[in-house]
């Protein structure tokens, strides 16, 4: 038989398979794209290098805050052979089932990737650690980096790193769900110069996850940017003494270069260890602290709005000198009929005014103010052109709006100009009768301490001021923010301050002054005491100054609260900070012991729950502290 | 072949072992085998023709001999105990199986004048069975599923289409019913449900009964008896056989290979286990776009993600690196070779060279399919290598033989009478 015409059927079978596969293989590969795409995806790794973070430092370059190695203990459960947990668990001090629940989350999540057994173990920790590490396969440790601050002070000032929210995540596509951001400070404030820029690197991974090189060499790389350092004008050692002093008090200290406007120090007590806000222990303290009564992460300098109390008075006197509605040597009589004063005698001139701190006087100054007679057939709009002006003026003060300070959530304060009246009673249904209490700094004027410090530069400097600033260069250290080399001018001619300067200095160095406490060897310091209202309970001690008189060098503005008058608690801090400042050395141990001693806060329980007085409420006008 | 060794370097290629002669690294070996191989080959074009005729049992009888004595001392890799170890080289005798088979069953159907009594289908049967079984004992029934190539031989030399035919309609009730049988479908104008094979089964019947009356319509009347007799006969057949396959594929399988065959079939998804390989294997290939990434630059294959990839998986490198046109390259290279191989063995005058080489063509065109087909997701996965381009010495020197033996063979058309 002749089978020859069967090798056809065979032929026919090559080619047809051949036919097959060729077809096949044109459709996998040139024509459908999954396969592209899902070996991409398999093969190419996005890794992100994160830069470190900008450190800060004070104005003599000490580190503020810096950062320092933690190790993680990962773990990949493939490379895990058997080991004794119960050994491995107290080595890494985890309870056992944690450590074993963890364990088999890991293997659920990847027998190849590497995941996280237990987080930042400090550097110390993990040094016992690493050296019996070896003994267990799959696991080891990485290093990440934490913040630290070497003096441990201005928590409120430096803000904290916390990971990111998912609302900010959803917000910021910067940011991706376990970034760390800062929160609060100047972490919040310069996060973008201090995080810097994350860089992206493409590598090819092999099956089991180990890199093999870059995609393309690196043509798809970016770079990662180094955070910036900041460089403040904080000087530790003041911050320090600043706290110390503050401690069981509360209240807060802003100090300025009135030359610059840097800050100095600025404390809020009660404060925290910022040290507690890092790590593994936040989520723990940041509960503790946020539950405290006394409420530690509250931002008393920057937040804290308070009635300016008598200290406004200077800056009525230098409005009413300006506006020529009195002169230098203006006297009113102590008249108590119109509003609260204490014993003193006539203030025979604006300096005595001021140190004397008259109620009624500023009553009258404030009344010529506000009734200029520029509108003849109204009082009521006559007061609104009048206090309108009176208004520019004191905001040219840097009160009433928010600071351009570089530090989040500041408070503005208030200073009540005619659109406020006329929210508040109604156009032309108020008048000076009605808005005389802001003569003294109280009623509707607020403001925060930062503002009364500032104020208290503005004095130095006869006139002018630098918006405050914590931050004095980014990046590099010899450098001025643009911003910050603004000067500002004050709506008051500059030889007025002089009268100003004046009374000042005789709060502190003369007989009678009210802040003689504030006096110290060999330095001329300028102060007024103030007291801010307390309806809940002792009234707020305040107490503004700046030093030498000659040069100013610092302004301050300490404040205490329910310590009643300024001269008590107040004005001694401030000349403490002062001295150290000026001449780096305390001179006056048994003040400062004092200071330290005094547990204001344990006083205030006591005082806390006094009522208010009655008689304070049938007659408004005896509220009006004066001082 | 320099295809092929080029391809392991880059497949198995590692920046510490650059060199491509280095012998630690599989690239480095398969150029010893290339030089053994062609050592071999060159040797056997020295051979006289007859001699392969005269020694074919004597070949046969040896990797017989080998083929049980690697079950005793061989050395067990994958779960196989199917080497020869020597040093870090091993030799697998079950590849030479081939070719000592090739030999013998030309040898024998060469005597005959054709394959058609039952007395030579059943020898020859034999001849092809016996290294099959004693391969499945390793097991590697890649391997042993290669003689499967000897059938094609058989058809070629006598053995009735007929079989194959049903062999092919087998397969193809086999996997319908593979497919169909987690499905159900609803029984018109009832409200019952049938399950995939008896549904095959339903429609089975229904085409043999169609099938019945066109017979008594269209088939004049002495034939219809015999036609009536296939189509009970085919009805019914089916019917067991559909019945069995489901035994078959539950019992004798093993489970592996049962799963093979349910991803190829799309019935199973599983890409992270069983899957793997052939999606990964796809992956790589269509990677690879048109032209490819370039030698060398292949992702997928370079970084292991393909398992086997410088033996069974091969052509997913030649697939990621070189695109669809060398792929196609490679396809159309066996298939001009398989073709010329027909070609070659037509024009021979000696029956023994006309059979062997039906032989090598069979045994290359089944590599082939079988190899590719299930790197592109079209065959199960059937370990079982492309000749001269996946990794391993034995196979590579198997095929070696194989074609050494058909060129001398044809040197010598002309001065053979035979």
């Amino acid at each position: 038989m002749n089978f020859e015409g069967r090798k056809y059927v065979l032929i026919a079978a090559v080619l047809a398979i051949a036919f097959i596969f060729i077809l096949r293989l044109f459709w996998i590969q040139v024509v459908d794209d999954k396969w592209k795409a899902s070996a991409a995806s398999m093969a190419e790794r996005k890794i992100t290098d994160y830069p470190a973070r900008g450190f800060i430092y004070d104005r003599k370059g000490r580190l503020l805050v810096a950062n320092t190695p933690v190790y993680d203990i990962m773990m990949v459960p493939r490379e895990v052979k058997a080991f004794d947990t119960t050994a491995f668990a107290q080595l890494i001090s985890v309870p056992l089932p944690e450590l074993r629940q963890r364990m088999i989350d890991a293997r659920k999540y990847s027998l190849y990737k590497p995941s996280v057994i237990e987080k930042q173990i400090p550097a110390g920790q993990y040094a016992a650690i690493s050296v019996h590490l070896h003994k267990y396969p799959g696991f080891y440790g990485q290093s990440r980096t934490l913040r630290t601050y070497p003096p441990r002070v201005a928590a409120h000032l430096l803000g904290y790193l916390s990971e990111v929210s998912p609302a900010k995540v959803a917000a910021d596509p910067y940011y991706k769900s376990g970034d760390v951001v800062g929160v609060g400070g100047l972490e919040q404030y310069y996060e973008e110069v201090l995080r810097g820029r994350r860089g992206s690197r493409y590598v090819l991974v092999d099956v089991h996850n180990n890199i093999k090189g870059s995609f393309k060499e690196g043509r798809y790389d970016t770079l990662a940017v180094e955070g910036k350092d900041l460089f403040t004008g904080i000087d530790i050692d003041m911050q320090r003494l600043g706290e110390q002093l503050m401690q069981n008090k509360k209240g807060s200290i802003v100090a300025l270069d009135p030359r610059t406007g840097e800050v100095l120090c600025l404390v809020s007590s009660p404060t925290y260890d910022p040290e507690l806000l890092v790590g593994r222990v936040r989520n723990t303290n940041y509960g503790i602290l946020q539950n405290d009564p006394i409420k530690p992460l509250f931002d008393r300098a920057l937040q804290a709005q308070y009635p300016p109390g008598s200290i406004f008075k200077i800056a009525q006197s230098l409005i009413a000198l300006d506006e020529g509605v009195i002169k230098v040597n203006t006297s009113f009589p102590c008249n108590k009929s119109l509003v609260g004063c204490h014993n003193h005698p006539t203030a025979a001139s604006i300096e005595q005014a001021i140190q004397f701190s008259c109620n009624p006087y500023y009553y009258r100054v404030f009344e010529r103010m506000v009734e200029q007679n520029l509108d003849k057939k109204s009082r009521f709009r006559d007061a609104a052109l009048g206090l309108a002006e009176w208004e520019r003026r004191m905001k040219s003060f840097g009160l009433g709006e928010k600071p351009r300070m570089d530090l989040p959530s500041l408070k503005g304060g208030n200073i009540p100009g005619p659109a406020y009246y006329d929210r508040k009673y109604g156009k032309e249904r108020w008048a000076f009768s009605t808005i005389y209490s802001a003569s003294i700094g109280q009623g509707e004027v607020l403001t925060v301490p930062i503002q009364m410090a500032n104020l208290a530069a503005i004095f130095a400097n006869k006139g002018w001021y630098y918006d405050p600033h914590v931050v004095r260069a980014v990046g590099e250290a010899d450098s001025v923010q643009e911003r910050y080399k603004e000067k500002h001018l004050v709506e008051v001619a500059p030889h007025w301050f002089d009268h100003i300067q004046e009374g000042m200095r005789r709060v502190v160095h003369e007989a009678g002054g009210t802040a003689r406490r504030a006096r110290i060897e060999g330095i001329t310091v300028c102060g007024k005491t103030g007291t801010a209202e307390n309806p809940h309970g002792e009234d707020h001690a305040v107490f503004v100054c700046f030093a030498p008189m000659e040069a100013p060098q610092i302004a301050m503005a300490v404040y205490v609260e329910n310590s009643g008058a300024g001269g008590r608690w107040a004005a001694p801090i401030a000349s403490l900070l002062i001295e150290q400042y000026l001449t780096d050395t305390i001179k006056r141990p048994e003040v400062m012991k004092e200071l330290l001693d005094a547990d204001l806060i344990a006083r205030e329980k006591f005082f806390v729950k006094k009522p208010r007085s009655h008689a304070a409420d049938e007659c408004p006008r005896e509220r009006l502290r004066q001082f | 072949m320099f295809m092929g060794w080029a391809n392991i370097y880059s497949a198995a290629y590692d920046p510490d072992h650059a060199s491509i002669f280095d012998q630690s690294k599989e690239y480095g070996k398969q150029a010893v085998w290339m030089g053994i191989s062609l050592t071999l080959g060159g040797a056997i074009l020295l051979v006289r023709g007859h001699i392969f005729r005269d020694w074919a049992n004597g070949v046969y009888a040896f990797v017989l001999l080998l083929l049980a004595l690697v079950l005793v001392i061989g050395k067990e890799v994958n779960g196989a105990k199917a080497w020869f170890g020597v040093g870090s080289f091993g030799i697998q005798p079950a590849e030479f199986a081939k070719y000592a088979t090739a030999l013998a069953l030309t040898r024998y159907l060469s005597g005959l004048k054709a394959l058609i009594d039952f007395r030579s289908r059943a020898i020859s049967t034999a001849i092809i069975l016996a290294p099959v079984a004693l391969i499945m004992l390793q097991p590697d029934t890649g391997t042993a599923l290669v003689s499967g190539a000897f059938i094609l031989v058989l058809y070629r030399e006598g053995l009735s289409g007929n079989i194959l035919l049903l062999g092919i309609l087998a397969a193809f009730l086999a996997i319908l019913s593979l497919i169909l049988k987690e499905s159900f479908f609803d029984l018109p104008f009832t409200d019952k449900q049938l399950s995939g094979p008896m549904f095959l089964l339903f429609i089975i019947a229904i085409i043999g009964a169609l099938a019945w009356f066109a017979v008594r319509n269209l088939v004049v009347k002495r034939m219809r008896r015999r036609f009536h007799a296939y189509i009970v006969i085919g009805v019914i057949a089916s019917a067991g056989f559909i019945g069995s396959l489901d035994y078959a594929f539950e019992k004798v399988l093993a489970q592996h290979q049962r799963d093979r065959i349910l991803v190829m079939l799309g019935q199973m998804d599983d890409p992270q286990g069983i899957g793997y390989n052939v999606k990964q294997s796809q992956t790589a290939i269509g990677s690879g776009g048109f032209s490819g990434k370039g030698y060398l630059d292949g992702t997928h294959t370079k970084f292991k993600y393909v398992p086997m990839q410088s033996t069974d998986f091969i052509f997913c490198t030649v697939g990621e690196e070189w695109g669809f046109l060398g792929t196609a390259f490679v396809v159309v290279l066996f298939t001009v070779l398989i073709l010329r191989i027909i070609q070659i063995s037509d024009r021979q005058r000696s029956r023994f060279t006309r059979i062997y080489a039906y032989c090598v063509a069979s045994i290359f065109f089944l590599h082939l399919t079988i190899n590719v087909g299930m790197a592109i997701g079209l065959a199960p996965v059937i370990g079982i290598p492309l000749p001269f381009f996946s990794y391993g010495g034995s196979s590579m020197i198997g095929f070696t033989l194989l074609l050494g033996t058909l060129v001398r063979l044809d040197a010598e058309r002309l001065s053979q009478l035979r």
